[in-house]
């Protein structure tokens, strides 16, 4: 009964949420178009890169930035999520989903759903792009599912930053430090060139960063040589645990707010 | 009584457009730091980049260091074009319509913020790049060419905004256009030398866009040193901007006083 509660609220939440994305261009183009664009960016305009010496990663420079735009999308879909629990909280929505759920993690838990459906249509067409580019992949159907499954943990975790956040503020206006935080932990990971290439504070700032193991492992994936495989699934299952915490004594701070 | 005289009102405009400019933080930070940053994420991801046979200098900063000038003038699309919307937004424009003002003392004022803007991100980027350690191989005289192309950069772009603001009459529909200019960015000889992109259609799309002239200009005065053509298309191509998004603007400015 008490499951049946929270999966009719989460699903209620995801709904609506989908629905709002879906039914304006104003939030789904930039979802979509924005990773589309960086991929055509960087594995079109970047692909000299392979050129330099020691750079080794033989299904090619579109697979190596494929990677690193499929983590981006999953991490902004999160933020992008983000975005729409502050404004349901601006707007109102919010403090009526608060007195209407019996369990109000399910609120998350909806967003979450959310957050997760829109990441998937992103990914549906970055991967029908990517292969209309070219792109090769090495790797098997396991390796490729490990690649899906740190794409949904990069997810997960970015929806609850956010969420927490969101629910620490209830205003759009916390929009930036949802994305900026995300930025530059994602930029500030081996983006163009393979960890080893980088150096002087930049590889230093990379060595520490969890981005970095996760982008690592999925290059591993897509090549079919997997790579610091267990280092990156904890660093993306720290991450979820570590952001749910927060994002639930978000909601705890909402509800206290009233 | 005769109108004061169109020097008069553009200073009055241009005064309350650098007086807001100033106060807003909004504005002026986002805008230096953030294209410092990419710099900063660029030189140090893209270093290895100049091991590539063929790239004009041993230092992706100095390369680099021309597209901050870029992005700092694409910001004004914004700042330019938000501070218009705004006025238009909460009448400001209307009441100024009733006033002898002129239009072209309108739109000069206006850009006055932008181009005080222009001039602190562009002295900011040169002392930044400095002090890490890129070349200048056309020496100080060079710095003060990059000054003022970039100053052209920030006036042609700031036109635009205007143009958009006076278009649509709304801020947010302004800021919706600032992802489209970076698409020019992005597909431009931004990260690397046109003779060196690899993937042909990005490099034909590199060389039918602009921007990549204006950023060329730019860094030809950092890595080569005194370039007459790369200087010529790239203050070429920033006057054809400018006069085009001036044209444009004043044309629109006339539309909506007509309207209101």
């Amino acid at each position: 009964m008490s499951g049946a509660r929270f999966r009719t609220v989460a699903l209620g939440v995801a709904w609506r949420s989908i629905h709002n994305f879906l039914m304006n261009p104003a939030f789904l183009v930039p979802s979509i178009i924005f990773p589309l664009f960086f991929f055509t960016a960087f594995a079109g305009g970047l692909s000299t890169i392979s050129k330099v010496p020691q750079f080794n990663f033989p299904p090619g420079y579109t697979a190596f930035q494929f990677v690193f735009v499929l983590l981006q999308s999953a991490a902004f879909g999160g933020v992008f999520t983000g975005f729409g629990i502050a404004r349901d909280f601006e707007t109102g929505i919010g403090r009526r989903f608060l007195m209407a759920a019996p369990h109000r993690t399910a609120i998350i838990a909806g967003y979450g759903v959310a957050a997760l459906t829109r990441a998937l249509l992103t990914w549906t067409l970055l991967v029908t792009v990517a292969l209309i580019a070219g792109m090769h992949i090495d790797g098997g159907g396991v390796d490729l599912f490990g690649l899906l499954a740190l794409a949904v943990l990069v997810n997960v975790a970015a929806t609850l930053w956010a969420a927490g956040l969101a629910l620490r503020f209830r205003t759009i206006q916390a929009g930036p430090l949802m994305q900026i935080p995300v930025f530059l932990t994602l930029f500030l990971a081996p983006v163009y060139v393979p960890l080893d290439l980088l150096s002087g504070w930049i590889h230093a700032l990379a060595q520490v960063n969890p981005a970095t193991a996760l982008l690592e492992a999925g290059r591993g994936f897509i090549a079919g040589d997997p790579t610091k495989v267990a280092v990156a699934f904890a660093a993306g299952a720290g991450l979820v645990l570590a952001f749910a915490s927060w994002a639930v004594r978000g909601l705890r701070r909402a509800e206290a707010a009233g | 009584m005769s109108s004061p005289s169109l020097l008069m009102q553009v200073g009055q405009l241009a005064r309350r457009s650098v007086t807001r400019t100033l106060r807003q933080p909004s504005q002026v930070v986002p805008s230096t730091v953030f294209p410092l940053f990419l710099l900063a994420v660029n030189s140090g991801g893209l270093a290895k980049a100049t091991s590539i046979p063929g790239f004009p200098t041993h230092s992706y900063l100095t390369f680099a260091l021309a597209i901050p000038f870029m992005q700092g003038a694409l910001f004004s699309v914004m700042n330019a074009g938000t501070d218009l919307a705004r006025d238009i937004e909460t009448g400001f424009l209307n009441r100024l319509a009733l006033t002898p003002l002129r239009g072209a003392a309108l739109l000069s004022g206006l850009l006055a913020g932008a181009v005080l803007l222009g001039l602190l991100q562009a002295a900011t980027f040169l002392l930044v790049g400095w002090i890490a350690g890129a070349g200048f191989a056309a020496g100080v005289p060079g710095a003060f060419v990059i000054v003022a192309l970039s100053v052209l950069m920030t006036v042609g772009f700031g036109a635009i905004g205007l143009f958009a603001a006076l278009r649509t009459g709304s801020g947010e529909a302004v800021q919706g256009l600032f992802p489209v200019f970076f698409v020019f960015l992005f597909l431009s000889s931004m990260s690397l030398p046109r003779n060196l992109i690899e993937t042909d259609w990005f490099r034909h799309v590199a060389t039918y866009n602009p921007v990549s002239y204006l950023i060329e200009g730019v860094r030809s005065l950092l890595v080569t040193g005194w370039d007459g053509e790369a200087l010529a298309l790239g203050f070429g191509v920033a006057i054809s901007i400018a006069v085009l998004g001036m044209t444009a603007a004043t044309a629109s400015l006339r539309t909506r006083l007509l309207r209101t």
